[in-house]
């Protein structure tokens, strides 16, 4: 069975703040999208098989035992030929896919700045802090190889790192997260609306919410809501609240703050939200978030979390390297500790009670139609559209968004 | 007006050490620079298909034209085989190296078998 193709980049979803893109811009794109399919679909399952065929047997020859942990994996691999291929190919894909995005940002700075300002201009919804620090888990390295990571301006006023990470939202996840790259948010709400059909949240938090990409979904479903969104990064605020602005949302402020220095009311909003933040963090910090939540909810209130699964004790070990990946090799280094923490139990530590807390799967949501009809996305997450979709597995983990909370007390 | 490099900026390093995979980082260098050459012949090589549906359309086929064109799904669908096509062929020895994991015998060695032959 061939690939299965991934949508163009010409149809990723533009808006007022969107840097121009040229013709070759797209092209660099769409080659990067394909190499990525091809290391996902075609390379990345040989991996699984070296291991089975030759680096497990080996260990059981040389040492008389099977591997205790991931990182004894992660050692034996690093001389399996095939892995090497597929790690470094990965590596220089991310690579060549953030140049590309910051080419395409750098050279147009000046004017896409300046269309960023023309939105933010006046507006008291965007709130920025010079004096916010940035934590030392953004600082430390940059987060997923993305040079500057997200805070650093190169001119003042900067908000440039915010449309790189725009631009190459959908090359990494080829197309995927839908054509505005919200398909995390998308399914937040479909998740909130099926489980809490009456929940009319009035104010919203959403923290680490970097351009709001996953924001203006839940800001959409809630139009009467007000929506908090908070990161510790000036650029990413700045494009974000364009970008909010220039497609109609005006019910989101972009505030400028560090997680574990809020300075909201206690019981001021009915909702608080991380969407894939809290494995760029770390522990002591998704402590505060849990803590801070239960603090700033009202009775009845809701914290939710999209995160990967943490690992089950009966999670196999090949399954724990492959996920623990990101963490050594691509600049994520929290997450393989956050992989081994009890959500439920820092949950109860917070003061949320056992009988209210949850975890859930809610399926990735991307704009029907908006795609080529043959395109990956779609024949991914709507198997019936795609018969042939539905038989391989391989291609299609990661369809599922995995969420879990709690409510303050019973049901909001 | 700012006056930036941006071909060093773009270039820029990411904060963390670089992992390398390959015993020698040598080969992953020139994998890297290899992999870039290859995008650029793929950016190349639309192009050039873009300029071909132009000309069929009859469209004047000018630098305004070529960034304005859009293809319809029938074009995007056979520009995206195209890249499909052309990344197998770039990676084929990635792939053949994982078909020689999964079956055994397509690594009967020519080599013995000749020596063996010599010996009897």
């Amino acid at each position: 069975m061939p690939p299965v193709l991934p949508p163009t980049y010409d149809r990723v979803g533009r808006h007022g703040a969107s840097p121009d893109v040229s013709h070759d811009e797209t092209a660099r794109f769409n080659f990067l999208t394909n190499l990525n399919v091809f290391l996902g679909q075609r390379v990345f399952p040989g991996t699984k098989l070296a291991y089975e065929k030759r680096v497990r047997p080996k260990q059981i020859q040389d040492r008389q035992c099977e591997f205790a942990s991931q990182r004894e994996i992660r050692q034996a691999m690093r001389a399996e030929p095939i892995y090497q291929s597929w790690a470094a190919l990965r590596r220089t894909t991310m690579e060549m896919r953030q140049q590309a995005g910051r080419h395409i940002v750098l050279r147009q700075l000046d004017r896409l700045n300046a269309r960023v300002q023309q939105h933010n201009a006046g507006k008291n919804t965007l709130q920025l802090d010079a004096n916010v620090k940035i934590p030392h888990y953004i600082s430390q390295v940059d987060n997923h190889w993305m040079p500057g990571s997200y805070y650093t301006e190169v001119t003042p006023g900067d908000a440039g790192a915010g449309a790189s990470y725009d631009a190459g939202v959908f090359v990494t996840t080829a197309g995927s997260m839908s054509a505005y790259g919200d398909g995390g948010g998308r399914s937040i709400v479909n998740f909130v609306k099926e489980r809490f059909p009456t929940f009319q949240p009035k104010r919203i938090l959403d923290l680490g919410a970097g351009i709001g990409v996953n924001t203006l979904p839940i800001a959409a479903a809630f139009p009467d809501a007000e929506i908090i969104a908070v990161d510790v990064a000036a650029p990413v605020l700045r494009y974000g609240h364009a970008r909010a602005q220039s497609m109609g949302y005006t019910n989101i402020q972009f505030v400028q703050a560090d997680a574990d220095d809020l300075k909201f009311a206690p019981g001021s909003f009915d909702w608080v939200q991380t969407t894939m933040v809290l494995h760029e963090t770390c522990e002591q910090t998704v402590r505060t978030i849990f803590r801070r939540a239960h603090d700033l909810l009202t009775p009845g209130g809701l914290m939710l979390h999209v995160e990967q699964p943490n690992f089950a004790p009966d999670t196999p070990l090949w399954d724990r390297f492959t996920r623990d990946w990101d963490s050594w090799y691509n600049n994520e280094p929290f997450w393989a500790k956050f992989h081994t923490m009890d959500v439920f139990e820092l949950m109860t530590t917070a003061g949320f009670s056992r009988d209210a807390q949850f975890e859930a799967r809610s399926e990735a949501d991307i704009e029907p139609g908006r795609y080529q009809p043959w395109a990956s996305t779609l024949s991914r997450h709507k198997p019936e559209l795609n018969k042939a979709g539905a038989a391989n597995d391989g291609a299609r983990k990661g369809e599922h968004w995995y969420l879990f909370g709690a409510t303050k007390s019973n049901v909001p | 007006m700012t006056n930036l490099d941006v071909n060093t900026l773009a270039n820029a390093k990411a904060k963390g050490k670089r992992p390398y995979f390959f015993d020698d980082p040598a080969v992953e260098r020139v994998l890297s620079i290899t992999m870039a050459v290859a995008t650029e012949v793929a950016v190349l090589r639309e192009r050039m298909d873009t300029i071909e549906r132009l000309m069929e359309s009859g469209q004047p086929v000018t630098k305004a034209a070529i960034d304005a064109f859009k293809p319809d799904d029938n074009a995007a669908r056979e520009r995206q085989e195209w890249h499909a096509a052309y990344v197998a062929r770039i990676l084929r020895i990635v792939q053949q190296e994982l078909q020689a994991l999964e079956n055994d015998a397509l690594n009967v060695s020519s080599q013995d078998l000749a020596d063996r032959q010599l010996a009897d």
